[in-house]
């Protein structure tokens, strides 16, 4: 036996490691299960990229252990990069060489999995199989970084950002190629600070700010438990007729109340009594609408509960 | 056991007989392979690597070829002069007045001015600093006095050494064979691997199961086949163009070749062990081979330089890969004539390449 049986394809606790003066991991546990797609959500500089680097073996940590697939990197790290595939964030492959050179190249480091040309087909990118790495759009480039993941067979699949960059089109093929990955049962660990990514791939996800982890659940608990269903988003009032945010706490089904720049949100549980009641709080204060929408909570929304800001502050 | 999970899976798949695999699908192969594949799509390189020293090479050969003994010109202001000077066939004479052949002799147009003297006298003008002022006066004197009457008292005879081995392009081609084996050598490992730093490529393979030392070797392998072509070429061209000799053996010549290279991989290594840009690595290196440009002897000796410097250039890797080079192929010299050169390559190969594994980094 390669290893004793496990449930969990990923187990870190107390994961802490630092850069001269920042912290980037602090006091980290992570439990990943087989057969799931965990995702690691968070903002740029989470420690989203330190914690997954030190998953695979690249980096030491200061402290803290790590068990992947049962093992460890000091005493098994050449079993398990046999079983692991791992995509990094924004590595340049070499621009002169063709996409089955290079998917051969890659194929020739394993001792198991498909022939180059099969799993290049498997990323759809049969029709560029002759082509120069350097003529690649972006989403074929992650494609390919993705077929050299895969080229292994892998047990455990670790995606860091792997959709950044991309335009929409290209981001969904990714998704739908992720997908069917999962189908086979296998474990994923995936990065990302795009919600919608993480509400559609992953089966649960730790949201991460400053190197701690700040929730755990599935995307749909995670919404459910941090904040009501919908969320309100407007601007009214000018300077000279300025909005009283704190009677908006008083509507009935108004949980939070956040303020952002001259926008306020409104984090409701029913649509239906909230915004006429909020229309007739402004008629109140006589103060105009000038921007209004609604969505369902996200992933984002939770974030900015939970942390105040955005996902993304540019 | 009642889970399935994954490890009995994964077992369960590994007890198949794995399929058999090529020899090209071996790791060390596909490295090697890659290698090559990106020098010959790379023009610049192709370039640099095979048509530059061809070019210098030729264009040195052209510049310093050896002409046929070079006839001096004169200036005689009489007839009768002139008439004995001219059995001389070294000598272009001309007989013009006295003062438009000062004028001649000033500006450099004749290299001396002959001239009557009183009661049959001659007298010889010119600078006596001009190895051409001395030819010429020892040319035209000797034609004088012979057609005077003058005859010598022991009898000699000429024979011209114009052989293969003592030209400048002989010196030249075992040169610019060690310049080209420390540049490719250097620039081609040591870009290569700052490049895949700076791309995060050689951190994309560390988390690969690609065993380390292939990626070093790799670079190795394909050094030694492209060494194959680099140095046939300009061997071959000297050889055949300009009949440069090569009396060593073979053998000797390959494994010079192949040790000299090594050295200069292990030295580009240990450069780009820790470099993280392009920009960096170029300064780095021209630092390192500009001195052996100029002190290794190149394209004039080394021992121009004063004594003072001479053990610090003969430590010079590339003073012994061209001094190793010039024994074998214009002396002839085997192995055993060789040692001191050859132990001073082994041991900047040996110092490079330990410190290349200490200090290298992979990110």
């Amino acid at each position: 036996m390669l290893a004793g049986n496990f449930q969990s394809a990923l187990r870190v606790s107390q994961l802490r490691k630092s850069y001269k003066d920042v912290l980037a991991v602090d006091g980290l546990d992570i439990e990943v299960r087989a057969g799931e797609c965990f995702g690691l959500l968070g903002p740029n500089g989470a420690g989203k990229t330190t914690t997954v680097e030190i998953c695979e073996g690249l980096t030491d940590p200061d402290s803290g252990d790590v068990e992947v697939l049962g093992m460890r990197w000091s005493s098994d790290a050449s079993k398990l990069r046999q079983r692991l595939g791992i995509q990094l964030q924004d590595t340049q492959l070499s621009e002169k060489l063709t996409v089955y050179e290079t998917v051969r190249l890659c194929r020739s480091f394993f001792a198991q999995g498909a022939e180059a040309s099969e799993v290049i087909a498997r990323v759809q990118l049969d029709e560029k199989k002759n082509s120069r790495v350097g003529d690649l759009s972006g989403g074929q480039k992650q494609r390919l970084a993705l077929a050299c993941a895969l080229v292994g067979d892998p047990d455990f699949l670790f995606l860091d950002e792997p959709t950044t960059g991309l335009d929409p089109q290209a981001r969904r093929q990714l998704w739908e190629l992720i997908e069917e990955f999962k189908k086979s049962g296998r474990t994923i660990l995936l990065t990302t600070h795009y919600m919608d990514e993480a509400e559609r791939l992953c089966n649960r996800v730790a949201i991460v700010d400053h190197g701690k982890e700040i929730a755990l659940g599935s995307p749909r608990e995670l919404i459910a438990s941090t904040c009501a269903e919908h969320v309100v988003e407007f601007t009214a009032g000018s300077a000279s007729h300025a909005l009283d945010v704190s009677a908006l706490r008083r509507i009935a089904g108004v949980r939070e109340v956040h303020t952002e720049n001259d926008a306020v949100l409104l984090q409701v549980s029913e649509l239906h009594t909230a915004v006429p009641a909020l229309l007739a709080e402004l008629t109140r204060q006589n103060v105009p609408l000038t921007e209004f929408r609604t969505h369902s909570a996200t992933l984002e929304d939770v974030f900015v509960t939970l942390t105040g800001r955005r996902l993304r502050d540019e | 056991m009642s889970e399935n999970t994954i490890s009995e899976v994964r077992v369960a798949a590994g007890e198949q007989t794995p399929r058999a695999r090529s020899f090209a699908d071996h790791p060390l192969v596909q490295l090697t392979l890659v290698r090559f594949l990106e020098f010959i799509r790379e023009p610049e390189a192709i370039f640099w690597v095979f048509a530059f020293p061809i070019l210098l090479a030729a264009g040195l050969g052209i510049a310093f070829r050896n002409r046929p003994a070079e006839v001096l010109k004169i200036a005689v202001v009489s007839p009768e002069l002139a008439q004995s000077l001219q059995r001389e066939k070294l000598l272009d004479v001309q007989t013009i007045d006295e003062s438009a052949a000062q004028e001649a002799l000033r500006n450099g147009k004749v290299a001396l001015v002959a001239l009557p003297g009183a009661g049959g006298t001659v007298e010889y003008r010119y600078d006596d600093t001009n190895p051409e002022g001395r030819a010429a006066r020892l040319l035209a004197d000797r034609a004088i006095q012979t057609a005077a009457g003058r005859t010598d008292p022991v009898a000699t005879s000429d024979q011209f050494m114009r052989e293969p081995g003592s030209r400048y392009i002989d010196f030249l081609i075992p040169g610019l064979l060690g310049m080209n084996l420390m540049g490719s050598a250097m620039w081609s490992i040591g870009f290569a691997i700052v490049d895949a730093r700076r791309k995060k490529l050689l951190k994309r393979l560390v988390a690969s199961p690609m065993p380390r030392a292939y990626y070093l070797i790799s670079f190795l392998l394909s050094r030694i086949l492209m060494l194959v072509v680099e140095v046939g070429v300009l061997v071959g061209f000297g050889a055949l163009f300009f009949h440069v000799p090569v009396r060593g053996s073979l053998l000797v010549l390959s494994s010079l070749c192949v040790l000299s290279s090594l050295a200069f991989c292990a030295l580009g290594l240990l450069l780009a062990s820790r470099v993280k840009t392009i920009e960096a690595a170029s300064g780095l290196m021209n630092v390192v081979m500009m001195p052996m440009w100029i002190a290794s002897g190149v394209f004039f000796s080394s021992q121009k330089f004063p004594g003072l410097m001479q053990p610090f250039i003969k430590m010079l890797p590339l003073t012994a890969v061209i001094d190793a080079l010039r024994a074998n192929m214009l002396q002839g010299a085997n192995l055993s004539h060789m040692m001191p050169q050859v132990g001073i390559i082994l041991f900047w190969l040996v110092i490079c390449f330990a410190l290349a594994l200490k200090l290298f980094r992979w990110r």
